[in-house]
């Protein structure tokens, strides 16, 4: 009975892995023989400039998204924990871009974010202030959409921490309000580092996540401008689809995979080491 | 001061709530505004128009997309319950040789990252002839390690003595699983089903790489396509493409929001 699925396991996991580690040393546009290129595209990998700014965006990405993701989802969490009227239709408007596809997110929030028509400068001009040329000014670009991700993903999380917040102990709470702490300390002291394993899975996911950024930067800039926005994902897309070269597309793969399991596990270490503290 | 609080709470929620629906509310209202309105802020237009609408269904097949998302979608969740659940019940509940390891390597698979075989799919499709097929949107998802180790936990929990009594009445082991099995499992069923649909109908790269027909795209591809390539030409004619997608999925939520919530979230599947 299981045979269809070990048959399937063959074919599209076992042979793509494989032959991902083969296309690292080919040579290979789909029309001519593959040829064998060595050592080739892992050199090329390393002096190449663009992909190394791609990597360079995405940590940029993160830096910006990670923590954002954190904040709002812990915020609107704890705001949704307390005794609430209608708490499944917060909890739902929050859900909601979740469900929505990564692609018209990324065209609504293109018309949202026009420097001249948009929505957001619309209100800013309203209240006073300058509008912004938020996707074509290069130091706003990735943080325009790193905010819109956070903004499409954070109901994810905030069911996350939900299900972290309903197994701290109403004892420990009741506890430490007779000892005095303030709300604050409360927060501070008991909350968050009860919350620690859901922390370390919302910085991870979001990690994972944000490294495969390809439909924002695809739809929204091109991955303009002067190269800002351009990301891992969206530089194999092109090798693979634009310039035809296979074997450099699945070497950025492997390299992409290899960076993310690096960056988790950096991670973890460094959130384990400040949970000792 | 207590009562502060609670308007500051609601006031907040408030707030939040509209930053995350108010976007898609004035998306909706711009589809039926004519050009020179689109910027406005207001949720109702001036002269209500259904010329995006037209525009965007007479340049584009946004007819053919539709069906063609609505077959990829539902065949491949069809699969991932029917054939899925069937390797789950073996993987739960029969004895055969190299089980341990094919529970093993469905876990494993779970680990490695889509890019890292991204382009061994697209040159294995390439290779089998596959480009501008459906074979190609539907195959590679016919199975789901996440949906196989979700059936296969539930699956071990159902009671041994049914599975016996089954047997001693001479039923088949398909039989079993799908007369037993699955009215006891509507749970996880829905669960999977909702999360693999939900996939399936955003995904996005995976078509632009293996599907250049127009008359084959899905509708999040020919959707990008259309908005990229300049064949809107205005805001409002994307945006009423973009609601061909959005309108089914968000009816779906609004009846469903709870499984859909339960579904997304246990899976990590985000559009």
């Amino acid at each position: 009975m299981a045979v269809p699925y070990v048959v399937f396991l063959l074919a599209f996991a076992a042979y793509p892995i494989l032959f991902a580690l083969v296309l690292v040393f080919l040579q290979w546009d789909l029309v001519t023989t593959p040829a064998f290129a060595g050592l080739d595209n892992m050199r090329l990998l390393a002096n190449d400039g663009r992909f190394w700014r791609a990597v360079g965006n995405t940590f940029v990405f993160l830096s910006i998204h990670v923590p954002l993701q954190i904040a709002a989802a812990l915020t609107l969490a704890l705001a949704l924990n307390r005794p609430l009227l209608f708490r499944s239709f917060w909890r739902a408007a929050f859900f909601l871009p979740v469900v929505i596809s990564g692609a018209v997110v990324a065209i609504l929030w293109s018309n949202l974010y026009a420097t001249d028509v948009g929505l957001i400068n619309g209100l800013l001009v309203r209240l006073g202030l300058r509008a912004v040329p938020w996707l074509t000014d290069p130091s706003t670009a990735m943080p325009a959409i790193a905010a819109m991700v956070t903004w499409k993903n954070v109901g994810f999380y905030v069911i996350i921490y939900l299900a972290g917040l309903q197994y701290i102990p109403r004892s420990c709470k009741e506890a430490i309000e007779i000892e005095g702490a303030t709300t604050w300390q409360r927060f501070r002291h008991l909350t968050l580092p009860l919350l620690l394993p859901q922390t370390i899975l919302v910085v991870t996911l979001s990690t994972i996540n944000g490294f495969q950024l390809f439909i924002e930067p695809y739809v929204m800039t091109g991955g303009g401008p002067l190269r800002r926005t351009y990301s891992i994902v969206l530089y194999l897309y092109t090798n693979a689809f634009a310039y035809q070269k296979m074997g450099y597309a699945a070497t950025i793969g492997v390299a992409l995979a290899i960076i993310i399991g690096a960056v988790v596990l950096i991670q973890r270490k460094v959130i384990g080491r400040a949970e000792a503290y | 001061m207590k009562l502060l609080g609670r308007v500051a709470l609601y006031a907040g929620l408030t707030l939040a709530a509209l930053t995350f629906i108010y976007p898609f509310l004035w998306m909706a209202s711009a589809t039926f505004k004519p050009l020179a309105e689109v910027g406005s802020i207001a949720l109702f237009p001036d002269n209500p128009t259904l010329d995006n609408y037209r525009t965007m269904w007479a340049r584009a097949p946004f007819g053919r997309a539709l069906f063609n998302s609505t077959l990829v979608a539902g065949t491949i969740t069809l699969s991932v319950l029917v054939f899925g659940s069937i390797a789950a019940y073996a993987m739960a509940r029969l004895r055969f040789r190299g089980r341990p390891a094919l529970n093993a390597v469905t876990m494993g698979v779970l680990l490695v990252p889509g890019q890292l075989t991204l382009i061994p799919m697209y040159t294995l499709i390439v290779q089998l002839g596959w480009i501008d097929t459906y074979a190609a949107l539907i195959v590679p998802y016919l199975f789901n390690a996440t949906a196989i180790l979700m059936m296969r936990q539930f699956f071990l929990q159902i009671p041994q003595s049914l599975i016996d009594s089954a047997r001693m009445d001479g039923m088949s082991e398909l039989r079993i699983l799908f007369t037993i099995f699955w009215p006891l499992s509507k749970p996880v069923l829905s669960i999977v089903a909702i999360f693999t649909f939900m996939g399936s109908w955003n995904e996005v790269l995976w078509p632009l790489l293996v599907v250049r027909e127009q008359q084959l795209m899905t509708l999040p591809q020919l959707l990008t396509v259309f908005a990229l390539g300049g064949g809107a030409g205005s805001i409002g004619v994307s945006l009423a493409s973009a609601m061909v997608l959005v309108v089914p999925v968000v009816i779906a939520y609004a009846i469903l929001q709870r499984n859909f919530i339960e579904s997304m979230a246990s899976s990590g599947v985000k559009g």
